[in-house]
């Protein structure tokens, strides 16, 4: 955006005040995470940059952090636990959500308003809070300290990503479309199958990715509700840090950024692609 | 065509009524025989509960009393996936994510009717609306008028025995709207197909109908032909909404066996046709075409002969239309044809006007 030609002195410098305020802005939000990335490979066992990074001497440089991680059990399995769980609650809170997302689109039903509060709410509460209740909640069924306990926990803190993208998706969806295939000999079943879901699935998929988004980095509620046997990476990084400080955690976390980077884009994408489609839809 | 009695009856609605918040009533009492073949149109201004009328045929609403009969059978406790009805939405709805060809083999893979006879089904009914060439492409490619064919093709490739359409031409302007009315019109007769069309145009419904439903306020004002509903409205408010209509209003002095006369306001006296008129003494409104009031006509052929003084003329191209004071109503109008041996009027000018008691009914006051 260039500046106008009849823009005055105080303008023009406005312009490229903005400007600057916007790149410090970004650089704010930016730096941390980008800084992480280099030092992960770090040569030596320290957070900072050694004089050989500095001089991009291959010296200082080295994998090692990865391959200790890659090497480590306790690494290995919370990368695994943070998979299954992750996975696991992003399905049951995809389900979930989907449908509760289906019911709430319906013009006639009462009490819409308070449904749709109380399922965001684990959204909105302190997770703290949400992580003492389900702490008590979840122990007093004894599963506390159980991977089902952790896969619960999460479901209800990811069910409210996927009913609000669900139900962005119905506020352009065209209801006379179920009518139609009801008329031309569908069962509701069929119907929501071949006409409802390929159209709403865009919203759909984004919803899920947040939901594991949220239980993959998630940390209160698992110190809350998990056990040894169910730790996951955000949970191993936090004991890394307070326990023995390693670059380790430099690597798993460029690996969480690269792996964020790669849901964020398929969720642009869909979002996207889910665009074309309703400008495609009629009326 | 129509049904010669109740039990003849293709569709019938029998003391339906219908109401959304348990107050007030949207269908009150409706009584409707709809014969195998026929084409029958719900005309009505918006909220007279046609469209309720239709989406209860269609299964989407449940009548709140009374039965509705598909071939003499009950339909009310079918789901709307049973009932084997097609119909066009006012909005198309056609299916986004599949092409048009994908859109008509829907109902037929619900059928489970094998590859081979759906292909045939699919490539006839795309001809039948000359949309042929267009299987592969999707409903955002297409035209309105495009859209509205391939509605029309997927309401009909699997061949149901009635089709409802809820003002399927709204979206579409003039010129196509006026074609499709005809190509609707000869599939119909085509393929014998009974059809039960909602519309709140009164020209589509006089163009294509062979019966015409005409809705107010929850109930069937008139149910009659379309020449029929043109030319013998049986009240004021169908004499006012179908067609051009002068009105004037009177009481009702004198009755004649079929003929009345009646007092208007300024004092002038007109004979009419006594059609819905509760007898000596009672208001009347009487509704008279413009194309049945004639200029320069004497007594002894007209029944009725006023002077009127002409207020406005609109020219037409082939008729002119003459809006003048007659018997104190400043809205009458008059059509004079613009032929060869038409007389010039001009604004101002006092002229005699006449009209026979048969063009002229006296209908309920309204």
């Amino acid at each position: 955006m260039a500046v106008p030609t009849y823009a005055t002195p105080l303008e023009k410098l406005w312009h490229y005040t903005f400007r600057l305020i916007c790149w410090l802005i970004f650089f704010f939000l930016v730096a941390p995470i980008i800084i992480m990335m280099p030092l992960s490979f770090n040569a030596q066992p320290y957070f900072t940059f050694t004089l050989e990074m500095l001089e991009f001497n291959p010296q200082g440089y080295s994998m090692r952090w990865y391959q200790e991680l890659f090497a480590s059990e306790s690494w290995m399995r919370s990368i695994r636990n943070s998979f299954v769980i992750g996975i696991a609650a992003t399905l049951l809170a995809t389900v979930l959500g989907t449908l509760a997302a289906l019911g709430l689109s319906r013009a006639k039903l009462p009490g819409k308003g308070l449904i749709m509060m109380i399922l965001i709410s684990p959204m909105v509460v302190p997770l703290i809070i949400a992580g003492a209740g389900m702490f008590f909640f979840l122990s007093s069924v004894n599963l506390a300290n159980t991977f089902l306990g952790v896969v619960l926990a999460h479901t209800a803190l990811g069910t409210p990503f996927v009913v609000i993208t669900v139900t962005a998706t119905l506020v352009g969806f065209d209801h006379s479309l179920t009518r139609a295939a009801a008329n031309l000999g569908a069962s509701p079943t069929r119907t929501f199958f071949k006409i409802t879901m390929p159209l709403i699935l865009p919203g759909v998929v984004s919803g899920g990715l947040f939901a594991f988004i949220t239980s993959f980095d998630e940390i209160v509620v698992v110190l809350f509700v998990a056990g040894v046997e169910q730790r996951t990476i955000p949970r191993e990084m936090w004991s890394g840090i307070r326990e023995d400080l390693s670059p380790t955690i430099l690597a798993v976390a460029t690996l969480l950024v690269l792996l964020s980077i790669m849901l964020l884009t398929t969720v642009e994408l869909l979002r996207r692609r889910s665009e074309r489609i309703r400008g495609m839809s009629p009326g | 065509m129509a049904p010669k009695d109740h039990n003849d009856a293709f569709v019938a609605f029998d003391r339906v009524q219908k109401t959304y918040d348990g107050e007030q009533l949207v269908v009150k009492d409706l009584n409707l025989d709809i014969g195998k073949g026929e084409f029958l149109t719900m005309l009505g201004p918006s909220g007279s509960g046609k469209t309720t009328c239709l989406m209860m045929l269609a299964g989407f609403e449940t009548a709140t009393f009374g039965d509705i009969l598909l071939d003499g059978k009950p339909i009310n406790n079918i789901p709307p996936h049973k009932r084997g009805i097609g119909m066009v939405f006012q909005n198309y709805a056609l299916f986004p994510h599949m092409t048009v060809a994908e859109n008509l083999s829907f109902p037929l893979e619900v059928r489970d009717i094998s590859r081979a006879e759906r292909e045939k089904k699919i490539a006839r009914a795309l001809d039948m609306v000359q949309m042929g060439e267009f299987g592969n492409r999707r409903p955002a490619q297409l035209s309105g008028g495009q859209m509205q064919r391939v509605a029309l093709a997927r309401a009909l490739v699997f061949e149901p025995d009635l089709v409802l359409m809820d003002e399927p031409l709204g979206a579409l302007d003039k010129n196509l709207r006026e074609r499709m009315q005809l190509e609707i019109k000869h599939i119909h007769e085509t393929l014998g197909v009974t059809v039960v069309y909602v519309t709140h145009d009164q020209s589509e419904a006089l163009t294509m109908s062979n019966r015409i439903a005409v809705f107010d306020d929850g109930r069937i004002q008139q149910l009659a032909t379309p020449d029929e509903l043109y030319e013998k409205p049986e009240n004021a408010f169908v004499a006012a909404f179908i067609g051009e209509n002068n009105t004037l209003r009177g009481k009702v002095e004198s009755v004649d066996g079929a003929y009345c006369t009646l007092q208007l306001a300024d004092g002038s006296r007109v004979q009419a046709l006594a059609v819905n008129i509760e007898g000596e003494g009672a208001e009347s409104t009487l509704s008279l075409r413009p194309e049945r009031v004639y200029l320069d006509v004497s007594s002894e052929t007209h029944d009725n002969i006023f002077e009127g003084e002409v207020r406005e003329l609109i020219y037409l191209g082939d008729h002119i239309r003459v809006r003048m004071n007659v018997c104190g109503n400043d809205e009458f109008v008059l059509k004079m044809p613009n032929d060869s041996h038409a007389r010039r009027l001009s604004v101002g000018e006092r002229v005699q006007v006449g009209w026979v008691k048969e063009d002229c009914r006296a209908l309920d006051p309204s």
